[in-house]
């Protein structure tokens, strides 16, 4: 594989890991944590209500997780694609 | 040992920390000072920027808002941890891929333009400027507090303090002074959330105490809270009372500001690699979310413990108030410095603290006898005086003053390196003087410095009367100007010169002119009837980041675009292997 097709293809998987953690990303803070609030307020859990949980607590942690896979799942393309600085 | 020495020892041996670790990192070259000679580990950077990152409003204000705000302070948490998921996967990498060192020295190279460079390093002069005066009253509110020293007395030993380390030591002596004072505050924050969680629940990890039951009742400690607010009038504390829209907005201009403000995203130039940037975003993360996680629990208990002090008996009932006569020891304290003030207006001798701006509640409070909230409560009580509410030893209270003094001193360290940055590198170096020797940029990065701490010194010992306000309105700045241009530059291969500097120029001016309209010109007019779409000043920025983005896409596919090396370029970046 030539190297500029190589590149092309590192950047598009690059592209769709990042597309799918920023959708979770949006997930959980903005659905979860603002427009589905009330609703999620419905729910009970541990002493919490489901949708004032994640706007303040667990929206955070999901972000922390979000960055985490990223730094992992990149270490394993730039591997592959022979990107190792 | 009293009090105010125990805060002075306290406050003087961290100083000297940090003196010393100025002394061992001084700066030998513009690397050194720019970005410290590129070596940090991801770790210590992560600690670093979380320091960087988290500000004297973080440390002593954040809670206090959530105490006051409950659901609807959840902008704030969400806003101010998710936008480093953007700087992780958007920028981080690829900055440091480009491997110079200044936000806008990207500008001015991705957009082979000194327009746009200049235009990038007036957005970054306004943003922290704006940021580092807020730092500056922090300096000083904090040891005209707790030293019982003239605010501007603090402000000239915080200025002296910033001014040796950050002008001595630079990138490099600001990066391990800010590893030092991360630590200091961290610890000075979760003293005593640890104790006040285990006061009200029995269980010490403030993130689980938050889900717990109240100690003595079989009730869960926000179930409560919702029902005690209630009672006095207030919005349930889990439930919100501003449209979801503005929410949403703020949440997203917070959210992209941080992203977008150039003393974080410059944090990241200074890792070995690029996957190091990656890894330094989940550790700055990671530091910072155990504050924000904690700060929530922290302003819930805070609220219930003031509730319960000024209401301790049944609402309505006689005796159901605290007589003010039999007030305890840190209300007289805090009265004194006027962040707590009591007016008896209906004459009871008791306390009266509810909503009286509830038209609902009114009929209620009438048939109580109460003629109006007779306690007015400065939200910054809620950190500041929380030990003494919670009755803990004298050293815990001595902690906070610390704390927040290292909160306030990193953060303002961190601006003053961006701006004097940008003056000696993109204006001195880049625009004015390009062949100038490093030994002499490196001077005028100093100077530069020591300018940037007298012109922030003075904003904190004068500040506009809307300063308090506009830290938050940073944000929307920084959202709306450089964070489109950085991103366009990475991810568009398309983007131009005239788009970019459009855009910017766009972006930033629409965002200031609504926030100056509503926050100055006509402050009548700032409630929801007058707003764009219910968009408020503070979360306005996302709306100016999509212009900026339209304006830049429509104007860069009608010029020329941009020559064959700069795509090159991009394409370079966006890969860790260096060719």
């Amino acid at each position: 594989m030539s190297s500029k097709s190589n590149n092309s293809a590192y950047w598009h998987a690059n592209l769709k890991l990042m597309g799918l953690l920023l959708s979770i990303w949006f997930l959980v803070s903005f659905v979860c944590g603002i427009l589905l609030v009330d609703q999620l307020n419905q729910i009970q859990f541990a002493g919490f209500k489901l949708g004032f949980w994640m706007a303040q607590q667990g929206s955070l942690y999901v972000f922390l997780l979000l960055i985490w896979i990223y730094t992992k799942r990149m270490q394993v393309l730039d591997k592959k694609f022979g990107m190792d600085e | 040992m009293d009090l105010a020495l125990l805060t002075k020892l306290f406050v003087g041996s961290s100083f000297a920390l940090y003196i010393g670790i100025a002394i061992w990192s001084k700066a030998k070259n513009t690397g050194d000072f720019y970005v410290a000679g590129k070596g940090v580990h991801p770790i210590a950077n992560g600690m670093a920027t979380a320091a960087d990152w988290m500000s004297a409003a973080s440390f002593i204000s954040m809670a206090g808002i959530i105490a006051f705000a409950g659901y609807d302070a959840s902008v704030y948490l969400m806003g101010w941890t998710g936008g480093y998921v953007l700087l992780a996967l958007l920028l981080a990498p690829y900055l440091r891929k480009f491997g110079k060192f200044t936000v806008p020295e990207f500008i001015g190279d991705r957009y082979y333009s000194k327009t746009a460079r200049i235009v990038a390093v007036v957005c970054l002069i306004i943003i922290s400027f704006t940021y580092v005066a807020g730092q500056m009253r922090g300096v000083g509110i904090v040891f005209s507090r707790f030293l019982e020293v003239e605010i501007i007395t603090g402000l000239l030993i915080g200025m002296g303090i910033v001014f040796f380390y950050a002008v001595l030591g630079g990138m490099k002596g600001i990066t391990y002074t800010q590893v030092a004072q991360y630590c200091v505050l961290i610890f000075a924050y979760m003293v005593p959330a640890v104790f006040i969680a285990i006061q009200a629940t029995g269980n010490p990890i403030p993130q689980l105490a938050f889900g717990s039951e109240v100690v003595g009742e079989s009730v869960h400690l926000l179930t409560k809270l919702d029902q005690i607010v209630q009672d006095l009038g207030f919005t349930a504390y889990t439930e919100g009372s501003k449209s979801s829209i503005d929410v949403f907005f703020i949440t997203a201009a917070l959210m992209v500001g941080t992203a977008g403000l150039p003393h974080v995203i410059v944090r990241f130039f200074t890792v070995p690699k690029v996957s190091d940037a990656r890894k330094s975003a989940f550790w700055a993360l990671f530091f910072i979310t155990i504050l924000y996680t904690t700060a929530p629990v922290v302003g819930a208990l805070g609220r219930m413990n003031l509730i319960e002090t000024i209401q301790p008996g049944e609402v309505g009932t006689a005796s159901g108030n605290l007589e003010y006569a039999n007030k305890p020891n840190w209300f007289t304290t805090w009265e004194k410095t006027g962040l707590l003030a009591f007016e008896d207006k209906n004459g009871d001798g008791r306390i009266q603290y509810y909503n009286d701006k509830n038209p609902n509640f009114k009929p209620t409070a009438d048939s109580y006898g109460w003629q109006g909230n007779e306690l007015t409560v400065d939200r910054d009580i809620m950190v500041l005086a929380n030990p003494e509410i919670a009755q803990l030893p004298d050293w815990v209270i001595a902690l906070i003053a610390a704390g927040g003094i290292a909160a306030a001193l990193s953060t303002a360290a961190g601006l003053l390196l961006v701006i004097s940055a940008a003056i000696s590198h993109d204006l001195v170096k880049g625009i004015m003087v390009p062949n100038i020797s490093e030994k002499k940029e490196l001077m005028v990065g100093r100077v530069a410095a020591a300018f940037a701490i007298m012109v922030a010194g003075y904003l904190g010992a004068n500040p506009p009367g809307f300063v308090a306000q506009v830290v938050a309105l940073a944000f929307g700045l920084a959202a709306s100007s450089l964070f489109p241009a950085i991103l366009m530059g990475i991810f568009s291969k398309r983007a131009n010169k005239a788009g970019a500097i459009a855009g910017m120029i766009v972006g930033i001016v629409f965002t200031l002119g609504y926030i100056i309209y509503f926050k100055t010109l006509h402050v009548e007019f700032n409630n929801a009837d007058h707003w764009w779409f219910g968009i408020s000043p503070e979360g306005i920025g996302t709306l100016g980041m999509l212009l900026n983005f339209l304006v830049a896409s429509v104007v860069s596919k009608l010029t020329a675009p941009p020559p064959a090396e700069i795509q090159a370029l991009v394409e370079s970046i966006r890969i860790p292997k260096t060719d």
